[in-house]
């Protein structure tokens, strides 16, 4: 089994304040993993470690995090490369005031795909892998903000897939969406996992149940238990992980 | 009394509500009469060189002489505008065009590169850039820059070189503030989702924010375009005020407004020479309410797509 990411010890650090406690994990390739826990307990912050999107806020990490081997927090390393392999979608569908085609268009065109077919090929593609390609097949110079909400979203992953990425990380992808949207989404998320590892952060924990197969529980900054999906929520090995599981706190 | 009483009775809170929409339709009004009684006291007046001297439009826009207080050969007044408006329109036109770059670097600068200190401090530079009298500008243009264009170039010194220069100055501040606003609404996730599939600061700059602040960004252009081309003091202070086409960037010039201020208090009310001016101020209005509607036109093309 190949483990694409890494954390060691990783603390991480707003100004004074802890935010992460040492996280220790492993993701696998070419699996989805779910990150659960309270709101605040640190999730989104971790995930977003994995891509190095801290932007402005004052935040420190400590310890490893390596992807593919290789420490994604060497000063040598390339954070526009590591974006490109380890891509990411957010809570709030994001589309930009572009068409479909170029939202969709965006990330290999300042990659420097600039040939024609090639972009219009990477585009069907990617709205196909996203699920969103016969909804928009006519419609692909109207502006992306048109969309509807899960639509949108849709439209975010593909942007994502279109960097040809090996990770996607999702932050709460489907917590602004309705029902069926959010289910549309689980969909596409099962397809892709092929050819893509995964990482969701997700506070539906029915959610994580349906559509993952590792689930990292965690609580105020602390990796409490990680386990495999069934075996976490059939007979989690942290008394924790049962009290949150059924409900008991949270 | 009795309860019923009491409900059919209005509250002091709905008679607050009842005062105050009174008093804002009453504002309301009194700024639509003002814009009205405005507009048609300069139209009127405007349009009696035409009516009663019978000048026609054409002589008008497109005449090269300026000088209402004699007749030409045909008995007809001298009322040529052209040399002004062609000189309004080159003066606001370039000034616009040197501040606007600069504007747009700063406001970047400002919204996306600088340390939050630098760009508050920086704010209050650009905020006190706005609040100087054009008075001040003016005089400035008159002892530093026109002297150093006649140490350059020769001549007087006086014209649309100077003016440009002291107009860009006052343009710049109003162009930047109102780009940095229009930077500032782009939302923020943008930002991040451009970062987040790998683009460089620059390229979500270039791509994502100033290309969803372009009509915000065309406003402040047009906003600054008005400010030139109203702007009276300053410009009449460095450009020479001589109502001749101008045939280089160097010779004496005068735009609209400041054949107006030079003008209008040495011409008599209902002469022919105060019609003139008057004129004048009508092509002012004419031209500021196109800005306006420029701004309108823009604004809504902006929601559309943004919809």
């Amino acid at each position: 089994m190949e483990k694409i990411l890494k954390c060691k010890n990783v603390v991480l650090k707003y100004g004074t304040k802890e935010a992460l406690h040492g996280i220790n994990m492993e993701i696998e390739q070419d699996k989805i993993t779910a990150l659960i826990g309270p709101s605040g307990c640190g999730k989104s912050t971790l995930l977003k470690c994995f891509n190095r999107m801290h932007l402005d806020d004052n935040a420190t990490v400590e310890g490893q995090i390596l992807f593919n081997d290789q420490d994604i927090y060497d000063p040598k390393e390339d954070m526009v490369e590591l974006r490109r392999q380890i891509g990411m979608v957010f809570q709030q569908p994001v589309p930009f005031p572009l068409s479909i085609y170029d939202n969709v268009a965006y990330g290999p065109r300042i990659g420097g795909v600039k040939d024609k077919q090639q972009l219009d090929q990477i585009v069907e593609e990617s709205l196909k892998q996203a699920a969103l390609w016969d909804e928009v097949k006519d419609d692909l110079k109207k502006s992306g903000l048109g969309l509807s909400g899960g639509q949108q979203q849709r439209l975010c992953i593909a942007r994502t897939l279109a960097v040809k990425p090996q990770v996607i990380l999702l932050d709460e992808p489907t917590s602004a969406l309705d029902p069926i949207s959010s289910g549309l989404i689980e969909e596409t998320l099962m397809k892709l996992k092929d050819e893509y590892t995964i990482v969701i952060v997700t506070h539906n924990m029915q959610q994580a149940a349906r559509i993952s197969d590792y689930t990292v529980f965690m609580l105020n900054g602390s990796l409490i238990e990680f386990n495999s999906t069934k075996q976490m929520f059939e007979k989690p090995d942290n008394q924790l992980t049962d009290d949150y599981l059924n409900g008991r706190f949270g | 009394m009795n309860e019923q009483d009491q409900l059919m009775q209005s509250s002091f809170q709905t008679r607050q509500d009842h005062w105050g929409k009174l008093v804002s339709y009453f504002c309301i009004t009194v700024i639509g009469l003002l814009v009205i009684s405005i507009i048609y006291f300069i139209a009127a007046r405007g349009l009696n060189m035409f009516i009663k001297d019978g000048v026609s439009l054409k002589d008008f826009l497109t005449g090269m002489t300026w000088d209402p207080t004699v007749t030409d050969a045909h008995g007809k007044p001298e009322v040529g505008a052209w040399p002004m408006i062609f000189t309004s329109f080159a003066v606001t036109i370039l000034a616009t065009l040197v501040a606007t770059p600069l504007a747009l670097a700063v406001a970047i600068f400002m919204t996306e590169l600088a340390p939050k200190k630098a760009a508050s401090f920086m704010q209050s530079v650009i905020e006190l850039l706005v609040g100087i009298p054009s008075v001040v500008y003016g005089f400035v243009g008159l002892v530093v820059v026109v002297p150093f264009i006649r140490h350059l170039f020769g001549g007087t010194g006086s014209g649309i070189l100077a003016a440009v220069t002291v107009l860009f100055v006052m343009v710049l501040p109003t162009i930047t503030s109102m780009s940095i606003d229009s930077l500032k609404n782009v939302p923020k996730n943008y930002r991040e989702a451009s970062i987040a599939l790998g683009a460089t600061l620059w390229q979500t700059i270039y791509k994502v924010i100033l290309r969803s602040a372009i009509p915000g960004i065309l406003t402040a252009v047009i906003f600054g375009m008005a400010r030139a081309f109203g702007e009276a003091l300053a410009v009449q202070m460095v450009i020479g005020n001589a109502p001749l086409m101008p045939e280089n960037l160097i010779s004496p010039a005068s735009t609209l407004t400041s054949t107006l201020t030079v003008g209008i208090g040495n011409t008599v009310m209902g002469t022919l020479p105060n019609d003139a001016l008057w004129s004048l101020a009508l092509v002012l209005m004419l031209m500021s309410l196109a800005f306006n509607l420029l701004v309108k036109l823009v604004n809504k093309k902006g929601v559309s797509r943004n919809a």
